[in-house]
Formats: structure tokens, sequence, C-alpha cells
């Protein structure tokens, strides 16, 4: 059912758990389908330095997640946020097909955590330029 | 290690002794049992021996009572399609529970489809059917009454004989769907006094591929498999001589050792979740405490989802099952776990472990701790789960 990458990525999870201090997070899927899943990011000079998982799901929904975090870290933001769902599933060798839809949000939640630190930063940085 | 098997209630493990009894009508005796030559006159006799077997064991007044069929399904559909067409005329309703197993179901859908009405009856928290509500729903269209003896999820036992007390007086037909409960506790059809009622060999230690239906005297039903005249017309082809022998000597050996299985099984059920709740926070037994199958173990861990939890005792040895979504090969978690009335959620964290004749305290306690070890784990990357202490609920 599941590639051995799948298998690998779910038995050995790869950034497993939370930034405390996170500069963005994103949360894709919901709980009456069984499957949530939550990234955290830290950011610096617009490049990814620590990203972090904490997953509900299936087997698919908690390989991409970890996959997803390699695939984007230690990249910049231009580069990482090219990243899509279905290139996630490709970098596992695939999915089985009924797990395509519902258990591989791991780049939605990422282009989530994304948007959510676009939007601290923007509230953070002051409105008018300062002169000093 | 060895494999544990924990999924008694997908298949049991043949028997060998069974096997004995069916090899010889796998190689020297072949013969057909519609031929009238000796080879065939064997077989014959030995698909005939085997029925007076299945219906004096059952409590059934006649062997012709009992008609082989190749699943428990094909019984389901026999039993309710064919009696739905068969009392057309008087009427086009049936009632049936929400809880009932796809054959039931989906057979049901699809009469909808032809102009019958079916009654979901609902179900409580511990999956049990209220007798009033039967009698309640009763109609003068009603013509059949389907609901499963025990439930294949959550072992639910349901008050059949209670049930068919309420509907005597009335002119309606009783099925039960009693495939999880023939060779799991002991049952007799005088006692039932139901019309009609399914079994499968492979939940009982038999093969695959046979069924059975038991259809009281008097019951009419219009054919299922056009053919010949095998199983008194209602299910034409070539009888499934070794499959049914094996069916006959399964259920003997299994009603045999109900004494001493049922206790056993109990004993080791209520051990296992007695320790899983010491154990393991924030878990759930689902279904009834008592009133359940021996073997049925079903509970929800929240925070955590099925099929994460089954891949991890399969890398342990030990197969189990799941009513998540992710495992029922819909998007939807159990239709039993729901009509009990537990959130997605919380049925999207269950798991079914079916014990058998075969299991042991050894085996449960090597379960128990991949168990607290696995959920320990998946928790800690679930963004539901708070710590142990937290009193947040999902």
């Amino acid at each position: 059912m599941y590639t051995e990458a799948v298998m690998d990525h779910f038995f050995n999870p790869r950034n497993a758990g939370e930034l405390v201090n996170a500069d963005g997070v994103g949360e894709a899927g919901n709980p009456v389908c069984g499957d949530i899943m939550r990234i955290y990011l830290k950011i610096e000079d617009d490049k990814i330095v620590d990203i972090k998982f904490k997953t509900f799901g299936c087997g698919a929904a908690i390989a991409t997640s970890s996959i997803l975090t390699e695939l984007v870290k230690g990249k910049s933001i231009a580069e990482a946020e090219k990243i899509t769902n279905k290139a996630v599933a490709e970098a596992l060798g695939g999915l089985p097909p009924q797990k395509m839809h519902c258990s591989n949000l791991a780049a939605d939640a990422f282009h989530k955590a994304l948007a959510a630190y676009r939007k601290n930063r923007h509230k953070s940085a002051p409105a008018v330029p300062a002169f000093g | 290690m060895a494999r544990i098997y924990l999924d008694h209630a997908a298949t049991t493990p043949v028997d060998p002794r069974v096997v004995k009894a069916m090899i010889p009508y796998l190689t020297g005796n072949f013969g057909n049992p519609s031929s009238i030559y000796q080879e065939g006159r064997a077989a014959k006799k030995a698909v005939e021996e085997s029925r007076e077997k299945v219906a004096e064991i059952l409590g059934a007044a006649d062997a012709r009572e009992i008609i082989f069929t190749g699943s428990g399904s094909e019984a389901n559909n026999l039993a309710i399609a064919e009696v739905a067409w068969a009392y057309r005329k008087r009427g086009n309703h049936i009632i049936t529970s929400a809880i009932e197993h796809h054959a039931v179901l989906e057979t049901c859908k699809a009469l909808e489809k032809h102009g019958f009405t079916v009654t979901y009856l609902p179900v409580d928290e511990y999956g049990l059917v209220a007798p009033e509500a039967v009698r309640e729903a009763i109609t003068d269209r009603t013509i059949l009454v389907s609901l499963m003896y025990a439930n294949n999820e959550v072992g639910t036992i349901q008050p059949i004989v209670e049930i068919s007390k309420t509907l005597q007086e009335k002119r309606v037909l009783f099925h039960t769907d009693a495939v999880q409960t023939v060779g799991s506790i002991p049952l007799h059809l005088k006692e039932l006094g139901v019309d009609l009622l399914s079994l499968s060999a492979h939940k009982f230690y038999g093969p695959k591929g046979t069924g059975a239906l038991y259809v009281k005297k008097g019951t009419r039903l219009h054919r299922l498999i056009h053919g010949g005249a095998q199983e008194r017309r209602l299910r034409a082809g070539t009888e499934n001589v070794a499959g049914i022998v094996g069916m006959a000597k399964a259920l003997e050996l299994a009603v045999a050792g109900l004494e001493e299985t049922v206790p056993r099984l109990v004993e080791l059920r209520d051990y296992f979740i007695s320790q899983l709740v010491s154990r393991i926070d924030h878990v759930k037994l689902n279904g009834h405490p008592t009133r359940r199958l021996p073997g049925n173990i079903n509970v929800s861990f929240e925070f955590v989802e099925g099929e994460s939890i089954l891949l991890n005792l399969d890398r342990k040895g030990v197969a189990a099952s799941s009513g998540s979504a992710c495992t029922s090969g819909s998007l939807d978690p159990s239709h039993v776990l729901l009509a009990m009335g537990l959130s997605h959620e919380t049925a999207h964290g269950s798991l079914r472990l079916t014990l058998g004749k075969e299991n042991t305290k050894e085996q449960l306690d090597y379960v128990l701790g991949i168990l607290e070890e696995t959920i320990t784990r998946l928790r800690e990357i679930s963004p539901l789960y708070l710590g142990q202490t937290a009193e947040r609920r999902i």
C-alpha cells in the first residue's frame, strides 16, 4: 500500500515537534476527516532556518508532513514556496490514490505558515519608514 | 517473536481438524452431488449429512431449513432481498438498524431503489437497539425486520430473544445476521424465535467461501441464483462440497468448545481492557461493557488516528483493525461508531482487537506494552494532544 519512503518517514519522522517562538504557524486539514497538520517556521534573512511539524492522522499524513520539512528546510522563501502537495507526494515515491486528497496537505499547511509569517512581520514592522 | 493475530472478527485460521475433514472431498471424492453414479452419490451424502449436522447444532426443526451459500454476505442478500420480493404483495417496508453490516445495509439501499422503504433504527451509546423501537416502527406495510445478533465492530449483543417476543403477534418476518455470533456464544434457534439466520464458516475456524442461511419452514423466498435445482432451487450452482463439509465440522468443534472458550476469552478481554485504561489516559471503551462478544475489544484513543496505530502494531508483529476512515475505504469513519454517537475524531482513533482461541495472556501483555509505546509516540507528534494532565478534550 505504502512505498518504503512513506514507511521510513512515518516510523522515523524528521523535524517532529514544535517551535516555541515560531515566526509563522500554519494548519491544514480538520479532525472530522481525521487529518490535521501544523507547521512551525523559524525564518531569518528570508530563509527557512528551522521547521517543525505536529500531525494527527494516518501514515500518509505523518509521512508527508515529515518529508515536507526536509524539502524546505534551509531554503530561501522564494525557493521553498514553490512546493506543492503533488511535489511532496512525488518525493515519497507516490501515495495510494485515496490518500492524495485528504492526507496530503502538508504543503498547504506550510503555505499557511508562510502567510502567517508575512502577516506577523507586516504587523511588527513600522507602518511608515522612520527617519533616523 | 511470532506474529500475534488479533483480528478474529475479520477471519479465523482454519482448524487443522477441519482441513482434515475437507481433504477427502478435494482429492478422491470429487464427484458432483447432482450426478447419479457412485462418486456423485458420495458427494451428495456428504452435503446432506453436513446439512443435518448444521441443522441439529443450530436447533433447526428440519435439515431442509438450512440453505448453503457462498458467504455470510450472500446469506444476508438472500434473506433480505429474496424475502422482500417474495412478500412484495403484502407490503414494502423493511426495518433494520443503523449499525448493520454492509451486506445488510447495501441490500436495503438497493431495495429502496425498487420501491421498498426502509427504517434504519438508531442505537444507544452502547450500540443497542431498543425492542420497543422495533415494535413502534412496524406499520401495516412491514414485511421484514433484519437485525444483527452481535455487531462485528463493537461486539454488542442485541436482545434478539426479547425483540422476537415483541414481534410474535405481528405478521412480520424476523431475520438476524448471526455471522459474528455463531460459534462465539451459545445459540439455539428454538429459543431465538427468528425466521431467518445468517452464518459464515470462516468466522468459526472453517473455510472461506462457505455460508448458510437458516430459513424457517413456511418462509417464502425468491431465487437468488438461476440455474440448476440445488439448494431447494433458491441458489443454483454445484455445491462447494469440501467447504460445506468443512463448515459442518468447524461448527461442531466450535460449539463443543464454547464451554471452555467463552469464559477464557471473557477473562482475557476484561483483563486487557482494565489494563489498557489503567496504563493509558484518554481511552474510551466502545460498545457495551458486558453485553459484548467474548473476544471483542474496541477502544478509542483520543488525539491519535487508527491507521497509524495499526501500522505500528503490524511492524511489531500484531494484526488488528480500526474504524478510522483510512481503513474503511471511505472518507468517513465507521458508521457503527458514528451511530453510537462518537465524534468523528474519536471514531478515527478506534482500535479493534478480536481474540481467538489461540491467543494467550502473554501475547496480550506484549500488545499492551506495544500500545503504550505507540500511543505515547503518536500523541507526542499530535497537535491535538496537550499532555497527560491537560483537560482538553477533542
